[in-house]
């Protein structure tokens, strides 16, 4: 502080210590409230089968002291920083900038190149059989969540219309490729396609009836929508087969050549030793193609006057009739556009797995589709697969911390804390980027310079 | 003063209630071609609903609101139209539209009827180049082959996108905005973005412009540039005006015909210096005298 300016106000009367004391005591007596129940007491059953309840007092105490540390050290550390200088406005780019520079120039080529050689540098730092796991579960589950994050941003992102039931376009594209496959026997490169025009009909079916809602009621009918949609598949089991879903699903061939054992498998037809490994290289490049293909055309469309439109009906729907734009079709298309996307993630997911039920098609998928759209800052494409890379990633990584069961014991499995962990990211961003990671919009088109929107100029949609 | 190119819209007999409320009542007037119209009113005069109904953001409860472009022996053929139960004719270049019938976007669209708001509606996420190009929406969704040939990126659109902000440039360079072209609308002080909520309506290539209040919360320099700016699209573009307006400054400056609402109802018509005169219009702006009061009702026709 600056001694003797006139208009310095006076902040507190206590030493920051007291005060950083005081408000420690104080976030340690929520801790207190909040984990007694949670921590403090445990029931379980004693050998006699009665339920008895156990006291844990000296682990409730240690996060009650946790928490009072940490928020002591915090408040001690912010009430001693010094006030920020003011920024010299005329200094030339320094090196952050210029990284930031850099990073926009490569970063995208970059970003692609490794995604092309991801599978090879698996296999080289984790042999064969731990490559499968990471090219199955990180590689292709991830560019699945780009490809439906990218479809729900079209929607929510840019047409600005809430959409919770987006599983739903997901779930028709999945069971539109299982049950044409299966009865009629078509290939994956007929059905991929008609699983898209399959599900944009339905994403106009949904349309229709939402066109006039707004907000909140447009958000319950779209999530009544996906619970309808999965319903039907649970209870139509002469169709669908119910909760036992559709098993034997064909699977996606090399241009006819499939990938099995027999003596016209690709393995046998190339000279190489069979192993499933290829089937899955080959669905890794697939799904890489396809989310590309997704990401170039939403990219592209959002510099077209149809996404111009989107982003418009998002920022003033009036506006957009005084100008003679048809806002109906406007929201149809992105509706339609936004499931078909959906509708070809489906229809590769069923061709992955060769086995589809409800189950994968429940309301807490469409939530996470949902919050890597938001999460990645909504209208943005980099910001979806960024945020695709650490929601779906991240859950995967926690499989993968075999060693924390030597800190905490046998029992303990991390990916019970997937949803904790969640929930503990989400209200991080809700306090550092309320916007998303990537919430500036880049304009679609400009004269002279390009120059980033600040977010909270964008408005966010009526939904 | 008379600018005598014909009618370019003809509103008879608009009626709009609102539940009980009448708020504009059995009104009839025309717009001429390439004039400025001042339509004047105390609040609550039913300005706004007008507009509304002319720019199909209402449908009328009663009335025919006819615009037409091009060839005026097109006039001939409103009858026919009326009982044909059709939107409108088209000949060529010249069109006749019964604006009641149609929805708001294709009053924009194919009726080319334009218009701004009260309270002023750009996007404000948007660059003010982005808002012009949105406001070109219909021929660049037909160039890009209704996306088809955009997304293959083919050149015909690329070449259909030039022109189009070829023809926002020029725009922005009369509106004084090219400077602020990169910038969102949203930063942009309140009388340029007046200015640029004009300079949008005029990218959709309008026959008739409506403006609602453009003169509302600029001050007097900006107003006397509206006027200019407002003069420039009559005399060069030859582009019709329905103007709302409170500032009398700019309605008695530039109208050449005015039309006085009150409750709804017409109570005077014609040139600003006639109209300024009117006691009607005195009585209903400034009201009377309390001695007055019987002898001006007779008059008024209460």
């Amino acid at each position: 502080m600056r001694a003797g300016s006139p208009g310095e106000r006076v902040r507190n009367e206590r030493s920051p210590a007291a005060q950083a004391f005081r408000d420690a005591a104080f976030a340690g007596l929520i801790a207190f409230g909040l984990f007694l129940p949670l921590i403090g007491f445990l029931t379980g059953v004693n050998g006699s089968n009665q339920l008895i309840l156990t006291t844990r007092w000296p682990l409730l105490f240690a996060f009650v002291v946790v928490v009072a540390v940490c928020r002591f050290t915090y408040c001690f550390a912010r009430a001693s920083r010094p006030a920020p200088q003011p920024a010299s406005a005329t200094a030339a780019p320094s090196f952050p900038q210029k990284l930031r520079g850099y990073f926009a120039r490569w970063g995208i080529p970059c970003a692609i190149g490794f995604a092309i050689v991801y599978p090879f540098i698996v296999f080289v730092t984790a042999g064969a059989s731990g490559g499968q796991k990471w090219i199955d579960n990180f590689g292709i589950q991830i560019l699945i969540y780009v490809m439906l994050g990218s479809g729900l941003n079209i929607v929510v992102g840019l047409a600005g219309l809430l959409d919770l039931g987006y599983v739903a376009f997901y779930a028709v594209g999945a069971y539109s490729y299982a049950l044409l496959a299966k009865t009629f026997g078509l290939t994956f490169w007929l059905l991929l396609p008609l699983a898209g025009i399959l599900s944009s009909f339905w994403g106009i079916l949904l349309g229709f009836p939402v066109l006039r809602l707004r907000g909140d009621y447009l958000a319950i009918v779209t999530l009544a929508f996906g619970e309808i949609i999965r319903l039907i598949l649970i209870n139509w089991t002469d169709l669908t087969n119910g909760y036992a879903g559709i098993s034997g699903i064909p699977r996606p061939t090399f241009f006819g050549i499939p990938f099995n054992a027999d003596d016209n498998g690709f393995a046998a037809i190339f000279g190489l030793e069979y192993t499933p490994l290829y089937r899955i290289i080959f669905l890794y490049y697939l799904i890489l193609a396809l989310a590309l293909l997704t990401c170039f055309v939403t990219v592209r469309l959002r510099r077209l006057p149809i996404g111009r439109a989107w982003e418009a009906l998002r920022e003033d729907e009036i506006a957009c009739r005084s100008l003679g734009i048809n806002t109906t079709n406007t929201k149809l298309t992105a509706f339609a556009m936004g499931a078909m996307f959906a509708g070809f993630a489906g229809s590769f997911f069923a061709a992955r797995e060769a086995f589809i039920s409800p189950e994968s098609f429940t309301f807490i998928e469409s939530a996470t589709i949902l919050a890597i759209v938001v999460l990645g800052g909504m209208g943005s494409q980099i910001g979806v697969v960024i945020a695709a890379i650490a929601m779906i990633g991240g859950t995967e990584i926690l499989r993968q911390l075999d060693f924390l069961q030597k800190i905490f014991g046998p029992t303990f499995d991390p990916t019970q804390y997937r949803m904790l962990l969640f929930g503990f990211a989400m209200v991080a961003i809700m306090i550092w980027r309320p916007r998303g990671l990537i919430s500036t919009r880049e304009p679609s088109i400009f004269l002279k310079e390009r120059k980033t929107i600040a977010a909270d100029l964008v408005k966010q949609g009526h939904g | 003063m008379t600018r005598d190119g014909g009618i370019v819209l003809r509103v008879e007999h608009l009626t709009m209630r609102f539940g009980g409320l009448v708020a504009v009542d059995d009104l009839s007037f025309d717009v001429r071609r390439g004039a400025i119209t001042g339509l004047i009113g105390p609040n609550g005069a039913g300005k706004t609903t007008v507009f509304n109904c002319i720019t199909g953001f209402y449908k009328p409860s009663e009335g025919r609101l006819a615009l037409q472009r091009g060839d005026a022996a097109l006039w001939d053929a409103l009858e026919r139209l009326t009982e044909s139960g059709g939107r409108g004719v088209i000949q060529g270049d010249s069109a006749l539209y019964l604006l009641e019938r149609m929805p708001d976007h294709l009053v924009a669209q194919k009726a080319r009827v334009a218009r701004t708001f009260q309270n002023i509606r750009l996007f404000p996420g948007m660059t003010v180049l982005e808002n012009l190009l949105v406001a070109q929406h219909n021929p660049l969704m037909l160039a890009s082959g209704y996306t088809l040939f955009g997304v293959l990126g083919l050149p015909s659109y690329a070449a259909a996108q030039r022109a189009a902000v070829g023809k926002a440039r020029t725009w922005l360079d009369r509106f004084g905005l090219i400077d602020r072209a990169d910038d969102p609308a949203g930063v942009l002080p309140y009388g340029a973005q007046r200015r640029l909520e004009i300079a949008r309506a005029m990218c959709t290539d309008p026959v008739l412009l409506c403006l609602d209040e453009p003169a509302a919360g600029l001050n007097p320099r900006e107003s006397a540039e509206l006027n200019e700016l407002l003069l420039i699209i009559r005399d060069e573009f030859k582009i019709s005006i329905l103007l709302i307006e409170h500032d009398m400054s700019v309605v008695m400056q530039i109208s050449d015909h005015i039309i006085v609402l009150d409750y709804g109802v017409k109570i005077a018509e014609g040139a600003p210096q006639a109209v300024r005169n009117d006691p009607k219009v005195i009585a209903a702006y400034l009201g009377v005298a309390a001695e007055e009061v019987a002898k001006v009702e007779a008059a008024v026709g209460l």
